[in-house]
């Protein structure tokens, strides 16, 4: 690990300052910058602890009805919060479904928005990444694809976003909170994160200085709590990065669908809002061949970028099941195992029907 | 530049120079504290092995800048047993043997009292297993790490009951 | 000391009465690990200490033209650089092997790259924040070769010997007559990845120098094979070694063979004349201490219309390295598991720029079985046969090739009590027939499990005191399996005393060798040293109570006397004793000692062919729509002969069942196909089962006398578990899925290959 200027500012603003000034890195929960540091993926000169700055660390209730995620709310005490897991069923799933129980207890609501792709090549210092070397090439492409974007990528960078929180705060149009030199500004989550383009070293479009705050759910949001599911198929029962994922949320008025929400994880740089899926869901009578529909239509720009076709078909599946799931109804506490196709405890009994 | 940082580890108050801000908490406690019953499995978070209790909450330390840690109470393996009376969750893991080379041990261990601490696993072995997969075990002792935390939780009830009265 | 003798089945059947065999005492280290003061390698800081971390290289094959030693050293905190241009020079080459259990080394004694991942420098600091960066700013650059890679990455060439020295060819009859007379023929191509061990304990050293004495702490699964390994390197007299390993954090054959990087830890402290601590980080695991060798396996089968075998043939590719030579011993589980008049079994190997591959748990039986058990179940199905069935009609009453008898085999045993604990009864023949509440496909399947019962030379040392406590001393090591306990439980019924009263020390060098805690033969071998050490102490204290007018046993003749808590008594009169202290004190001996030894013994070798054997069954549950699989159900039947502690010997089966999840769902080093670069060298990604992984897991413990295999009559557990394991998930996800998937891990892509229906 570099050496680096350890700074740990008691207000936003001098956040802001500190932060702007070049090869500099804000430090909250610490579990992605740290790994990346480690890895000498990242070696800043200057960390600006921000776990210290006042007010970052609560769940704030809106007038209106939404929610205001303080940028240093721990993803568990988020996630666990009865409140918040009542009104946004679908965003607590994918928080329990990530990493493990230490890490949630350590990570940060914003440091989760703002962690970095998990791309093999990306974390391999041996590798050429445009990414981390800008130009130096793709050093992905060409090797191993499988588990690589099928949505959104170039011949730049074919790297896919990890989160899964934010699956679902994009579905439901969750909203960013940023303080920034020049003030302070709101940016829709689904905005925050850049497809890679010619420019993949540009992962977001915060500036330098620019210090994420909260992160705001509107009251619409809550509308959804009724019928919202996370959904992820991984390569372990646990502690493993999505496959691919699907958050799922409808709004059902007498039976019929009113409006949809549905964004994917795994598949793109970003996590991918399925507006056009959405549209086709709204009005329609809830059922396998609306939800086949939507799920073609979210995927019609799919294509592989290399031994990772079978990601598209999967994720069509997954959003037929994740629509099946919200048509259900959201069950009244977070299964035992969250987000899972697995989500009922295996038992003794033989429990196999011939 | 050094830093002073205080600390409560294992319930001693201490100060802590850290004259580099690089220093995790588990290289803090293993190469300068000599406590080294928290064990590198990974040093990326990846594993489990370094779990300790942060002002009560289980997290990877080795993910955890010391320097940022100044206030913090620490709990790590060696701070949980009252002398030679084992703490129930250490007890548990001995009797239904949830330990093998013992390497994660502590870390199964650290990880299993927080879980307790969060209360929201209840007797369900299938939201324990969950819990717990954040730990790993090479040797594969998880039917003795479940049955041991189901056991020592009860028994921990059973205690907490019986103060109670 | 000839005291490898026949053994003898009275004296088993005595000794079985003993208090501490066959209990399950709970792990004798275990307040120790639970507590957190277990000392492992990497927790000793002597005065002193100065960190050390390795450079490892980013190509696989080439030369290091570039290190900017300069930069590292500049570094704050960085003592010195090792590197080629400066590192002691060894007192032989690394590349030198005296025997098959060496590994050539790359320890800095040139510029060249043979792998990925291979150590190119070592930065010794005085804090482990300084050498680890030290090593980021060395920014090596490299005279580049294009790597050759995986099974098919240069030519396959012929072997003679496989694994720890097997013949890379055995058979029996003529398969191509089996094949053409058989009803049913089925012929398949299975592959098995590379594996890495990872032990949750990186290897270690801490290594002091005292002019050209060396105190090591290091995990070692061989400590006497180490020391000497160490004293040729060095040009030392092996005595001048001390190498401490009390408590391993896991070995699985990683720790068998002593490894560069842990010569660079002593080359290291020699350097700088200090002490110096070297722990691999985790991604260095992969690469210089060894893997499980990649296997691409064929099997050709015939079956007669009663199901009976008629040809079994399995052909085995495997990689290794270019600088060395071990091969995965893959198909030598078809030599004796299943009776066949025609059995051919061929190895041959190819090279890749690779660390070089090594045993690991269950060395050639876990893939070989994977492929085998598959093959067998495949078959089973193509002959209208259920798989269980299938396998009985084919059992083995004498090993197929050799013709020899088993010293014991309870597997019918096996097949029954798992057969009846899973339930097996009411699977439907077909694929694709059950599905739970939630509508998840279900598949069962099953896999026979069998692994070699084998023995290494060793000896012990036995004391006992006046006061009734007792001693014994062994350099075996513990990495888990629970050596600490079940060693002292021998050791306890061998002198007859109480098992609290015993200290056991085992983990240092400097004790008696100990042999390897390898092959699943750590138990029988240095149980029978101590057991023959005690024998020799109670042989010797019933000369002094015998020839000795004044005690109760006096004529009673040496064989006349047994040890029984504390006490001799007369074999005719139990009634009739003199407790080991009046004995002493008689003679005026604080303490009497006495000595054993033990190791394989020809005669039985040649008269029968031993072996532990299981049977596991499997429940899998299969998403429809995701593939995605979980291993709901385990259920392991083993027979290993006489059981120690059947706590330890539960969660060894547990663990190698568990392995075998590992290796049918998760296990797998993803090699770049142009660098050959581990682009998952971490555990983040190179999944190894969670707890979540394993939800219901039942191993039963068959009873199983084998009066020939060793004088304790006890085989192996440690590996066994894993491989019928690996059968038994794969043949479930097919009796779930109707897929037969023939290359492991089982990813759910596989599973996908139907698009709408899998």
């Amino acid at each position: 690990m570099r050496p680096f200027a350890y700074d740990r500012p008691t207000t936003i603003a001098d956040a802001v300052a500190s932060g702007a000034q070049p090869e500099t890195a804000f430090l909250g929960g610490g579990t992605n910058l740290l790994d990346l540091m480690k890895g000498n993926i990242s070696r800043p000169a200057r960390l600006v602890d921000v776990t210290r700055l006042p007010g970052l660390s609560t769940i704030e209730w809106l007038q209106d009805g939404g929610v205001r995620i303080g940028a240093l709310v721990r993803n568990s005490d988020l996630a666990h919060d009865p409140r918040f897991a009542n009104r946004f069923p679908s965003v607590a799933e994918a928080l329990l479904s990530g990493a493990s129980a230490q890490l949630r207890n350590a990570a940060t609501a914003a440091g989760n928005v703002l962690q970095r792709t998990r791309c093999q090549y990306f974390y391999d210092a041996a590798s050429v990444c445009n990414k981390r070397d800008p130009g130096t090439g793709c050093g992905a492409i060409g090797g191993l694809t499988r588990l690589h974007a099928v949505l959104g990528w170039s011949e730049h960078c074919i790297a896919t976003h990890p989160s899964d929180f934010c699956v679902p705060l994009v579905a439901l149009d969750a909203v960013v909170e940023i303080e920034g030199r020049a003030g302070r500004r709101d940016v829709p989550l689904e905005a925050l994160h850049r497809l890679p383009g010619n420019t993949p070293e540009r992962e977001t479009v915060l500036e330098p200085g620019d210090v994420i705050t909260a992160i705001r759910l509107p009251a619409e949001a809550a509308a959804y709590a009724g019928n919202a599911r996370y959904l992820k198929v991984r390569e372990r029962t646990s502690y493993a990065f999505a496959v691919v994922s699907a958050g799922a949320a409808l709004r059902l008025d007498q039976g019929t669908i009113v409006s949809a929400r549905l964004a994917l994880g795994g598949v793109a740089l970003k996590p991918w809002r399925a507006r056009a899926a959405e549209d086709l869901l709204a009005g329609a009578l809830p059922g396998a061949t609306v939800f086949r529909d939507a799920a073609a239509l979210a995927l019609a720009e799919a294509r592989p970028c290399g031994d990772n076709g079978f990601k598209i078909e999967l994720a069509r599946r997954i959003i037929v099941r994740a629509l099946t799931l919200a048509a259900a109804g959201t069950p009244d506490r977070v299964p035992a195992l969250p987000a899972s196709p697995f989500a009922l405890a295996p038992t003794q009994e033989v429990s196999a029907h011939v | 530049m050094s830093f002073d940082i205080a600390l409560t580890i294992n319930g001693l108050h201490r100060v802590v120079a850290i004259d580099d801000p690089r220093i995790t908490l588990l290289d803090l406690l293993r190469e300068r504290l000599d406590l080294t019953g928290t064990k590198k499995g990974c040093d990326r978070g990846q594993c489990g092995a370094c779990t300790v209790l942060v002002d009560d909450r289980r997290v990877n330390s080795c993910l955890a800048l010391a320097v940022s840690l100044d206030g913090a109470v620490v709990t790590t393996i060696e701070g949980v047993a009252h002398g030679d009376t084992l703490h129930p969750v250490q007890a548990a893991f001995i009797e239904n043997d949830g330990l093998q080379c013992g390497f994660c041990t502590p870390g199964q261990i650290m990880s299993a009292i927080g879980l307790i601490r969060e209360g929201l696993a209840g007797d369900d072995p299938e939201r324990i297993r969950e819990g717990m997969s954040g730990n790993l075990c090479r040797c594969g002792a998880y039917a003795g790490i479940t049955e041991a935390i189901l056991e020592a939780q009860a028994r921990m009830q059973l205690e907490h009951k019986g103060e109670a009265a | 000391m000839s005291d490898i003798t026949m053994p003898n089945v009275a004296a088993i059947e005595r000794s079985r009465h003993g208090s501490s065999i066959g209990q399950p005492v709970t792990r004798r280290e275990g307040h120790l690990k639970v507590t957190g003061q277990a000392g492992y390698a990497a927790d000793y800081n002597p005065p002193g200490l100065l960190h050390a971390v390795m450079a490892v290289s980013g190509i696989s094959r080439g030369r290091v033209t570039h290190l900017d030693v300069a930069a590292a050293e500049a570094h704050p905190g960085v003592v010195k650089v090792m590197t080629p241009a400066n590192a002691p020079k060894l007192a032989k080459s690394p590349d030198d092997k005296d025997h098959g259990f060496m590994f050539r080394m790359n320890v800095l004694q040139n510029d060249s790259v043979r792998f990925a991942n291979q150590p190119i420098a070592v930065v010794i600091a005085e804090t482990l924040e300084a050498a680890t960066e030290g090593v980021a700013l060395l920014r090596p650059r490299y005279a580049e070769e294009p790597a050759r890679i995986g099974l098919d990455g240069s030519a396959a060439f012929a072997l003679q010997a496989v694994g720890a020295g097997a013949p890379a060819k055995g058979g029996i009859g003529d398969i191509e007559a089996g094949l053409a007379e058989a009803a049913t023929r089925f012929e398949a191509t299975y592959e098995t990845p590379a594996q890495y061990h990872n032990p949750l304990e990186p290897h270690a050293t801490v290594a002091e120098w005292d002019g050209d004495k060396l105190v090591l702490h290091t995990p070692s699964q061989g400590l006497t094979m180490a020391q000497g390994r160490i004293a040729g390197l060095f040009g030392i007299d092996p005595a001048n070694i001390l190498i401490k390993s009390p408590f391993l954090g896991g070995g699985f054959g990683a720790k068998g063979l002593f490894s560069g990087p842990q010569v660079l830890g002593i080359m290291a402290a020699r350097f700088v004349g200090r002490p110096v601590k070297l722990v691999l980080r985790r991604e260095q695991m992969f690469g210089p201490v060894g893997h499980r060798g990649e296997t691409r396996q064929t099997l050709r089968l015939g079956a007669d219309s009663t199901g009976g075998l008629t040809a079994l043939e399995h052909n085995t590719l495997t990689t290794t390295s270019f600088y060395d030579d071990f091969f995965e011993p893959a198909g030598t589980t078809s030599r004796h598991l299943y009776a066949s008049p025609a059995i051919a079994t061929s190895h041959e190997g190819v090279r890749a720029d690779i660390g070089t591959p090594i045993f690991m748990r269950a060395p050639g039986e876990a893939p070989g079985s994977a492929a085998l058990e598959c093959a067998i179940d495949e078959l089973a199905v193509k002959a209208g046969m259920d798989p269980l069935d299938f396998r009985l009609r084919n059992y083995a009453e004498i090993e197929p090739i050799t013709g020899k008898p088993f010293s014991s085999k309870a597997l019918r045993q096996c097949y029954a009590q798992g057969a009846a604990r899973f339930g097996w009864a009411s699977r439907p023949r077909a694929p694709r027939q059950m599905r739970d509440d939630d509508g998840l496909l279900v598949g069962w399947g099953v896999g026979t499990a069998t692994f070699p019962a084998m023995i290494f030379p060793s000896e012990a040392r036995a004391v006992l005191r006046v006061d009734g406590s007792a001693r014994v001393e062994i350099g075996a090591q513990d990495m888990g399996q629970g050596a600490w306990t079940s060693l002292a439980q021998i050791a306890a019924d061998g002198l007859g005393v109480d098992y609290d009263k015993l200290d056991l020390e085992i983990g240092s060098s400097a004790l008696p060798t100990g042999g390897i805690a390898g092959g699943s033969a750590g138990t029988a071998t240095a149980g029978s040293a101590i057991h023959h050490a005690a024998a020799d102490v109670i042989k010797k204290l019933a000369a002094l109570a015998t020839s000795d007018e004044r005690s109760p046993l006096f004529g009673a003749g040496n064989s006349g006397v047994v040890p029984r808590d504390g006490r001799l008594v007369r074999q005719d009169d139990e009634s009739r004793g003199e407790s080991y202290a009046s004995i002493l004190a008689r003679a005026g001996l604080a303490e009497i000692d006495g000595k054993g030894s033990a190791g394989p013994n020809p005669s039985m070798q040649e008269s029968y062919a031993m072996h532990s054997h299981g049977a596991v069954f499997a429940e899998v549950k299969v998403d429809p729509d995701f593939g995605q699989i979980r291993v709901t159900r385990l259920v392991g039947a083993f027979a290993a002969g006489r059981i120690i502690n059947p706590r330890m010997v539960r969660s060894q089966y547990y663990g190698g069942m568990i392995w075998g999840v590992g290796f049918a769902l998760h296990e797998h080093a993803a090699a770049d196909p142009r660098s050959g670069r581990l682009m998952n060298a971490n555990l983040a990604e190179y999944h190894v089962p969670v707890n979540a992984d394993v939800p219901l897991i039942e191993a039963i413990l068959v009873e199983e006398h084998d009066p020939h295999v060793n004088v304790l009559g006890l085989k192996g557990v440690g590996e066994i578990g894993i491989t019928g394991t690996v059968g038994a998930i794969a043949n479930a996800v097919w009796h779930a899925t109707g897929v037969r998937a023939r290359a492991f891990p089982i990813t759910l892509d596989t599973l996908l290959e139907r698009p709408g229906d899998i």
